[in-house]
């Protein structure tokens, strides 16, 4: 009995469902490793499980390293998402944001050392708010689909960005950026000693600090509550009298605040990584969508699935020992994507399942009932009044 | 005794929720048979068992005395069954022709060839009567030309059996009145027709037979000539239904909401949808405003409520110019806002009812601190709107709107926006697609406001609605008023007149 309630909860189907296209992605993994080696495929397979875990404490800390910027990424497309636009351009907000972080370590050296991160930081996530806000009012004001303007803000934003560190901030020996003032790089806090290594920092509390805000703007704000609002039904808002213009735009610039505070932890995080003046668009950017999507846009969620697909990552890292590619992981990340738009399809089976389950039990038979009635309103959400008709039948 | 449909039986489960119960339902064959239920008793879950949208559990099927299985509408179209949609499934950018040929296209190695096609529903057209232009897009005409291109589409397929579902819901009272005549011409040529409905008024007009469903179970098939609404109605409902609505005389008082001379432009093509309107609605007074759909109503409470920028003119609340105010200032002003389409305005339907119970005082101290919402405050609030307007809902407060019925969507707003306490309630086609129960409910609630000193602006395309439950009825006509007329000194017939144009009181002659 217990363990039905468990099931009928939305957001633990949601969990499991995303689970299910996990597995559905490392099968393919699995079978991808077995056609180009079979002899060497089930140990690399394993290592790609084992992921972050095969080098200790080392390991764990690279899986915090990847993790960080596809988190704030995932939470930016994420965050925009559930506000009801979709933030493709989370790329240029966040290259910006890590110039913007390189430029103010490199050249203002006259601001405190102790606060010097801080400033760098702060200034990332004003460049990406402002990157963001650009698709934003265009949507507000002329209604753009914000989809285009900020694919075109993208490009625009790497351009501006080469252009800059060409001006300010370049090595040409390298052609990349200089690197950052000591004082910039984020403190370590006793995080390079406790994993051992370099790379850490508390770069992962800002990052769960910035999760735990956007949750608590979504879930119990009334600012949260207007944008979701406007998200769910314009028009209903406008007649509530909610602003929403204003609302289209803060959503936007709080997206690019997150994807340009992802940039600056990146490049401040004193690993020894610069922006390299290539005309490639930053793949952060992208990575947050896959975050979001199988995150299913909430903010815990997006951390959890950051933290995984990080752990993939390190794995796919590892499996070269194998003298496989790390590409693998692309290919498992992109079909667990792609089978997590099925998620609903899960959801449905899951809740079949369930109804099988308690069609005996007599204690809570409605419930069962109305999950599929939930589940099916989404999957035909451009067919809501014909789904209404039948639903008032269901009621 | 010959039946093309025979349905013996036919049980449907939803979960654990029954939703048909041994329902038999025959249908002779050239003969209207109305289907007759309030929302939620499965007439269109039955429909969509015949329709072969859903699989009945249990229970029989015989299409012209023969068994059949029915497990898609295609096995349905080829059963030559037809169905009217009571939200029409077409295709917006589409010409009607298009429309009409969706799905049976005649083609030529794979080239479309129209020509056969127009001329075939051209004939139909002039057959059945059935006024349609082969070249307007969908979007462009209205609804009554919309579900005249459904019908024409079940023709065009050769259907025998057709089903229409809630058809007269969309409609205005003359659409209603040809879409009569259509009916009858359909079955004159030997079609049968189901038509779903909860209006006895059209029963009684078009059917021929009736069969009643409450709640899932059979009640009975009855003759519609030998059966008295009232009969009918507490078949439907299980009590006895009080059609007369109890209103008594009362004073009117100040003028609560004056409009002067509003005027709206639209946007591209510069015609006046509101032109020089000018009213006021008294405290006590419940004031209808008349008129077929499209003559400038939508836009004139658009304007009013502030949801489209008006060109020219005031509005006053209580004396006061609210003109140019927002539409936040002007609900917290005292003007509440029924608006015409609950699911563009009135509800977020992806938000649960206590969201939607807030949804325009959710800023307000009693339910935010800081900018945190007060869950618990929203959540009481919530449960007391729904003791105390009755809104039923499978999870109460928690519910997912879009799960709830119409009836209760719209029980929902309208308790939000009366419970506001207001100055003025402006109500929309209030009753919309709603049953007997819900709209008797509706109705009462207007009057209640109205007894309590608060003034009513209604808008309502039902003449029934119109001329019982109003004090003073204004007529629109193309943008303007062309009639300021009080209901007992007229007749339903009169007021047609001054909907169609035809009339115009005095004091609106046409400048």
């Amino acid at each position: 009995m217990r363990r039905i309630k468990l099931l009928q909860y939305e957001g633990f189907t949601s969990f499991l469902s995303s689970l299910m296209a996990i597995v559905a992605g490392l099968l393919v993994g699995l079978i991808i490793l077995l056609i180009s080696n079979a002899e060497d495929a089930f140990p690399a397979f394993i290592t790609i499980l084992k992921g972050g875990f095969l080098d200790g404490t080392r390991g764990m800390a690279q899986v915090i390293y990847f993790a960080i910027p596809i988190i704030m990424t995932g939470l930016s497309v994420g965050f925009a998402f559930k506000t009801g636009l979709f933030n493709i351009g989370a790329s240029g907000q966040f290259t910006l944001g890590a110039f913007v972080a390189i430029y103010i370590g490199i050249k203002w050296s006259f601001v405190p050392e102790q606060i010097h991160w801080l400033v760098a930081l702060l200034g990332a996530m004003a460049a990406g708010a402002v990157w963001g806000s650009g698709p934003g009012i265009l949507k507000a004001f002329f209604n753009v689909n914000e989809v285009i303007t900020s694919i075109m803000m993208n490009y625009i934003g790497m351009y501006l960005v080469n252009m800059s560190i060409v001006k300010t901030v370049y090595d040409s020996l390298k052609n990349q950026t200089k690197p950052v003032l000591k004082s910039a790089i984020l403190p370590k806090a006793g995080m390079d000693k406790l994993f051992n290594t370099g790379n850490v920092s508390i770069g992962i509390f800002i990052v769960i600090i910035a999760v735990i805000v956007i949750y608590i703007i979504l879930q119990k704000t009334t600012f949260g509550y207007e944008l979701k609002a406007c998200g769910s039904n314009k028009e209903a808002s406008k007649y509530a009298g909610i602003n929403e213009k204003r609302s289209i735009i803060l959503s936007m610039v709080i997206a690019g605040a997150l994807s340009g505070l992802g940039g600056g932890l990146l490049y401040l995080s004193g690993s020894g990584k610069y922006i390299h003046v290539l005309d490639v668009l930053a793949p952060e950017g992208f990575s947050g969508i896959s975050v979001a999507l199988l995150g299913m846009s909430h903010p815990i969620g997006i951390l959890l699935s950051g933290l995984f697909i990080a752990h993939l990552e390190v794995g796919g890292f590892n499996i070269q020992l194998y003298n496989f590619v790390p590409e693998v992981i692309d290919m498992i990340i992109a079909v667990i994507i792609y089978c997590g738009a099925f998620a609903l399809l899960f959801k449905q089976i899951i809740s079949r399942f369930i109804k099988k389950g308690t069609s005996e039990d007599i204690e809570e038979p409605q419930q069962a009932a109305k999950i599929p009635v939930a589940a099916e309103s989404q999957v035909v959400n451009s067919e809501t009044e014909e789904n209404d008709t039948e639903q008032r039948e269901d009621n | 005794m010959e039946y093309v449909i025979e349905m013996n039986n036919i049980t449907k489960v939803f979960g654990n929720f029954k939703a048909l119960d041994d329902v038999t339902f025959k249908v002779k064959k050239g003969e209207v048979h109305a289907l007759l239920g309030e929302n939620g008793a499965g007439k269109s879950t039955l429909m969509s068992v015949l329709f072969g949208l859903y699989q009945a559990e249990k229970g029989s099927i015989k299409i012209n005395e023969k068994s059949v299985k029915i497990n898609n509408p295609n096995d349905a179209s080829s059963l030559k069954i037809g169905m009217v949609h009571q939200h029409f499934k077409l295709v917006h950018n589409f010409t009607v022709l298009e429309s009409i040929i969706l799905g049976r296209e005649t083609v030529n190695m794979g080239i479309l060839k129209k020509d056969d096609a127009r001329k075939k529903v051209i004939d139909l057209s002039k057959r059945y009567k059935l006024r349609i232009d082969p070249d307007a897009y969908i979007s462009d005409i209205t609804v009554g030309m919309q579900q005249r291109v459904e019908i024409l589409k079940m023709l065009y397929s050769d259907s025998e059996i057709l089903i229409f579902d809630e058809p007269t819901a969309v409609l205005t009272p003359q659409e209603i009145e040809e879409l009569m005549k259509i009916m009858k011409e359909l079955v004159n040529e030997g079609k049968s027709i189901v038509f779903i409905s909860h209006k006895l008024n059209e029963i009684k007009e078009a059917a021929d037979r009736c069969t009643v469903l409450r709640k899932g179970k059979y009640i009975g098939t009855v003759d519609v000539a030998t059966t008295t609404k009232e009969q009918m109605s507490e078949m439907m409902v299980g009590r006895k239904i009080n059609f007369n609505i109890d209103k008594n005389d009362i004073e009117t008082g100040e003028a609560i909401l004056e409009v002067k001379n509003l005027t709206v432009i639209a946007k591209n093509s510069k015609k006046n949808l509101v032109n020089n309107v000018s009213f006021e609605v008294k405290a006590g007074e419940i004031l209808c405003i008349a008129g077929i759909d499209g003559n400038g109503q939508s836009e004139l409470v658009y304007g009013i409520t502030g949801l489209i920028p008006i060109n020219e003119g005031q509005v006053l609340l209580k004396g006061k110019d609210i003109t140019k105010e927002s539409v936040r200032k002007k609900s917290l002003d005292g003007m509440s806002h029924i608006p015409e389409d609950r699911h563009k305005h009135g509800v977020i339907l992806d938000f649960d009812l206590k969201q939607n119970a807030v949804l325009q005082t959710y800023f307000e101290l009693r339910f935010q601190k800081n900018g945190f919402i007060k869950f618990n405050a929203v959540k009481e609030y919530a449960k007391k709107l729904i003791k105390q307007y009755d809104i039923r809902s499978p999870r109460d407060e928690d519910s997912t709107v879009r799960n709830m019925s119409g009836g209760n969507q719209q029980k929902l707003i309208v308790a939000r926006e009366i419970d506001k306490d207001p100055n003025i309630v402006i109500a929309v086609q209030p009753t919309r697609g709603l049953d007997i129960g819900a709209t008797e409910y509706i109705h009462k609630q207007l009057i209640a406001q109205r007894d309590q000193g608060k003034a009513v602006l209604l808008v309502s395309l039902e003449l029934d609605e119109v001329m019982d439950v109003s004090d003073r009825i204004l007529v629109i006509y193309e943008g303007e008023i062309v009639g300021d007329l009080a209901p007992k000194e007229i007749t339903v017939e009169e007021l047609g007149l001054y909907m169609a144009g035809s009339k115009r009181s005095d004091k609106y002659e046409k400048n």
